[in-house]
């Protein structure tokens, strides 16, 4: 058997006497769609940015293709080669164009030169459905078409796992689903995927894995198919009523 | 009944002023006579240096501003402390006490050092104008950088760039709309503050306005004459500052 792509094993975290974080142990195979849920302030944010070191987890290990995440300068670099993340709000750079904000990590993070970093931009572009738009500004785009660029960013650095954190969240609901589809696209590919996200939707038709947590802990993970059709826990099954309801 | 008051002062003073007219000796500045156009030329002349005297002290301070901002912005807790100190401790220093230091101070500390640095006039000026400005621009610049949000630093990480790749391509670009019109008030600051350069001999406008006063007895007219060199350059400054967020802006909305 292969290395995990992700491997979480008793992962603790506080913020001063928050217990944000309660042993946690998950694994993401290559290729897998892991769906985080779970009410907010439940910790689902948190587990995702340990993974890439936006966030230091204070007990336990996290290995991302075997290596240890941690300050070591080689850790760090490996985290920043092999894992993406896309935020909640996008977060794209909005003094530079679309194309900028693509070609700005190939360059010099990697590297390459402006010819070939737009070449990758281009086609990324092309994969998130909006080739036309890369002389524009952040500020021109729509807040779909934001989220769409900030998954192509992602995608030029050509991350072996990528981490959403409630991408559509942010975005009006007739935008959704124009994220989403890009997602689903990419999940198709093969792409590993760690995806916090209330779009239940997505997650039955993506996810081999689903998670639930709250209060810091993982309360319950399954296949999709049984998670949605008998969750075991009393508070799983609540908030499963709540947002299924709509 | 405030307002009666200040109508009565105006008067007082326009009374005061034009009611004896031996009060009044513009002659010495008086371009249309021959020895009024040498002192206006000798009072003028100052300008050169002030102007030199302002730039170095601006980009010594601007520069050693950010050195100081950036250990502020660090979430290691010694570095912000070095930072603190710093800021602290400069800008407690009254300028002219710190002139002083430097002009007639510092050469002594480079001597028993067994160095001989001889410090002249305008560069104990610059020394000092820089020094004790840098602790201005560096909150400034702190205050500008802190202000661009957290995830644009986090985005810049997630791509891979190390800190000062951040920095550079991502947050200053982003900060410096923000801290440019501070700062200008700060080069502002710097041009009026020059005026204490004149102390230590310096000739500058200041020293130049003086030393005519001396000769001439017309400190009225001459000061006059002083203020109007400084206004007419800070409204240059202030005209290039406008030009310049305007670029900016216009940069921005493109």
């Amino acid at each position: 058997m292969t290395k995990p792509a992700i491997e979480m094993t008793g992962v603790n975290k506080w913020f001063g006497d928050f217990h944000v974080l309660k042993d946690i142990n998950l694994t993401v195979q290559t290729g897998d769609r892991m769906v985080i849920c779970g009410p907010s302030g439940s910790g689902k944010s948190t587990v995702v940015r340990c993974i890439n070191r936006l966030e230091k987890h204070e007990k336990g290990s996290i290995k991302i293709d075997g290596l240890e995440v941690n300050d070591d300068p080689k850790s760090v670099a490996a985290i920043s080669a092999d894992v993406g993340m896309v935020f909640q709000q996008f977060n794209l750079f909005p003094h530079l164009s679309v194309l900028d904000n693509l070609t700005l990590g190939p360059i010099k993070a990697r590297g390459l030169s402006r010819r070939d970093a737009e070449e990758r931009a281009r086609h990324y572009l092309d994969r998130v459905r909006i080739p036309e738009q890369a002389d524009k500004r952040p500020g021109q785009l729509s807040g779909g078409q934001q989220q769409r660029v900030a998954i192509a960013r992602s995608l030029c650095m050509e991350p072996k796992v990528l981490l959403f954190d409630e991408p559509t969240s942010a975005l009006d609901p007739e935008m959704i689903s124009e994220v989403l589809d890009v997602m689903v696209a990419l999940a198709e590919e093969g792409m590993t995927m760690i995806v916090v996200t209330h779009e239940m939707g997505f997650a039955r038709k993506v996810a081999d894995q689903m998670v639930f947590m709250d209060q810091g802990e993982i309360v319950e993970t399954g296949p999709p198919s049984t998670f949605f059709a008998a969750p075991k826990s009393k508070r799983c099954q609540r908030f499963l009523a709540q947002i299924l309801q709509h | 009944m405030t307002k009666n008051f200040i109508l009565l002062s105006i008067f007082v003073i326009l009374a005061g002023c034009s009611g004896s007219s031996s009060t009044w000796g513009w002659y010495v500045i008086n371009p249309m006579t021959a020895s009024g156009w040498i002192n206006i030329k000798f009072l003028v002349n100052g300008m050169g240096a002030t102007i030199l005297l302002s730039l170095v002290a601006a980009s010594i301070s601007m520069t050693l501003g950010l050195l100081v901002a950036l250990p502020g912005l660090s979430d290691k807790r010694g570095w912000r402390i070095v930072n603190r100190i710093y800021v602290e401790f400069v800008r407690a220093i009254p300028l002219l006490p710190m002139l002083f230091w430097v002009f007639y101070g510092l050469p002594i500390v480079f001597k028993s050092m067994g160095l001989n640095v001889p410090i002249d006039p305008f560069w104990g000026a610059v020394i000092t104008l820089a020094l004790s400005d840098s602790a201005f621009t560096a909150e400034i610049y702190r205050a500008g950088i802190q202000s661009i949000a957290k995830g644009q630093r986090e985005a810049a990480q997630t791509i891979g760039l190390t800190y000062a790749q951040a920095m550079r391509y991502v947050i200053l670009p982003q900060a410096i709309r923000r801290i440019l019109p501070p700062l200008a008030n700060q080069f502002i600051y710097i041009v009026k503050m020059s005026a204490f350069a004149s102390v230590i001999g310096m000739q500058e406008l200041t020293r130049r306005a003086n030393e005519l006063v001396v000769t001439e007895y017309r400190p009225l007219e001459i000061y006059s004459l002083l203020i109007v060199e400084y206004l007419v350059l800070v409204l240059i400054i202030s005209a290039g500052v406008r030009w310049l967020e305007r670029r900016m802006g216009a940069d921005e909305r493109r």
